[in-house]
């Protein structure tokens, strides 16, 4: 196979990653609210350990769009 | 560059650090040019200058400038409390900084074209030698009080309370690791979101130009939705700005935690 085409379709594949990120925010936030309504008392003093989870889940999706982003411009 | 062929529009363009004035200054063989990104972050330290000085008259009754100002102080001295505890309090300049002057510049790069007729908003924050430089004073304060603190009782960071005798070496090397990756997950994070919503942005914006010159017909086919898409994502974008600069100081108030009081 072509190596430029074969950087296409890997880039292509890497942005499947991003996909499946935001699957876990969007799993972060869903249980932060069920956990929340079920004890709204206890949920604000939470809210830093609710972006710490975001963050982890955000960072691993960044990281496909970094490998998305090398293999497009740099490699 | 096979990416860039299929519009004119470059969407990689924005983040070129290119001298101000034109001409590259060459001090001793190092190139130290008054860039744009130099002076985005002279900017982004003049409008925070400008903001900080307007809000801090202590009137005993604030107005709403003043109120804003508080809003911010007490955000960053109530998240570093509520992780560090009281010895916290020490820590409030450095994350304050910190955390408006990422604010600042994420949100100022955020500008539109024009603005300012013919001067090009630039990121600070979109590039890996800021976030980085920052993130490694983070991660060197938090050594710095660590070893200044504890002296190397620091170490026992990395054995958690109660962990069999037999497990020590493997749990050792595992929180070593995580301790050892947080500058660049730090640095990294922040560079990663707003160089991707940029470019994001500047894809829609080139989506909506080739639209234009093509033709009415792909003007109510393409155009349209784009432009109406690159609203919500401008947005989006906003709120990105004050996450990630939350984040920042939330994970650099947590690491300060880790060092003050040792788990």
């Amino acid at each position: 196979m072509d190596v430029d085409a074969a950087k296409m379709i890997g880039a292509g594949l890497a942005a499947i990653g991003m996909g499946l990120a935001s699957l876990g925010v969007g799993n972060v936030f869903a249980k932060f609210l069920e956990g929340a309504l079920r004890n709204p008392g206890a949920a604000d003093s939470q809210q830093g350990r609710l972006f710490i989870g975001f963050a982890g889940a955000e960072l691993l999706g960044l990281l496909a769009f970094v490998t998305m982003i090398i293999l497009v411009f740099v490699a | 560059m096979a990416a860039a062929e299929g519009s004119k529009i470059d969407p990689m363009h924005q983040f070129l650090i290119e001298p101000v004035a034109g001409s590259h200054w060459v001090v001793g063989g190092y190139d130290l040019s008054f860039t744009n990104s130099a002076l985005w972050m002279v900017v982004t330290l003049a409008s925070l200058a400008a903001f900080m000085i307007g809000g801090m008259k202590r009137e005993l009754v604030p107005g709403r400038w003043q109120a804003a100002v508080e809003g911010f102080t007490g955000f960053v001295s109530a998240m570093l409390v509520s992780n560090v505890g009281p010895a916290g309090k020490r820590f409030i300049p450095y994350v304050f900084s910190l955390f408006m002057f990422i604010l600042f510049a994420n949100i100022l790069g955020l500008l539109p074209f024009g603005v300012v007729p013919g001067v090009h908003p630039f990121t600070v924050t979109s590039h890996l030698t800021v976030t980085g430089v920052l993130a490694i004073i983070s991660f060197a304060i938090v050594l710095i009080v660590g070893f200044g603190k504890h002296g190397f009782h620091f170490f026992s960071l990395f054995v958690p309370h109660g962990t069999p005798v037999v497990m020590i070496p493997l749990i050792f090397v595992v929180e070593l690791m995580s301790f050892l990756v947080r500058p660049f997950s730090l640095g990294l994070r922040l560079f990663v979101a707003m160089t991707a919503g940029h470019i994001l942005l500047k894809v829609l914006a080139a989506f909506v130009i080739n639209g234009i010159n093509m033709g009415p017909g792909y003007v109510a086919l393409v155009s349209l939705p784009s432009f109406a898409l690159m609203v919500g994502i401008t947005l989006l974008e906003l709120l990105v700005a004050g996450i990630q600069a939350y984040v920042f100081a939330l994970l650099t108030s947590v690491y300060l935690n880790d060092a003050v009081n040792l788990h």
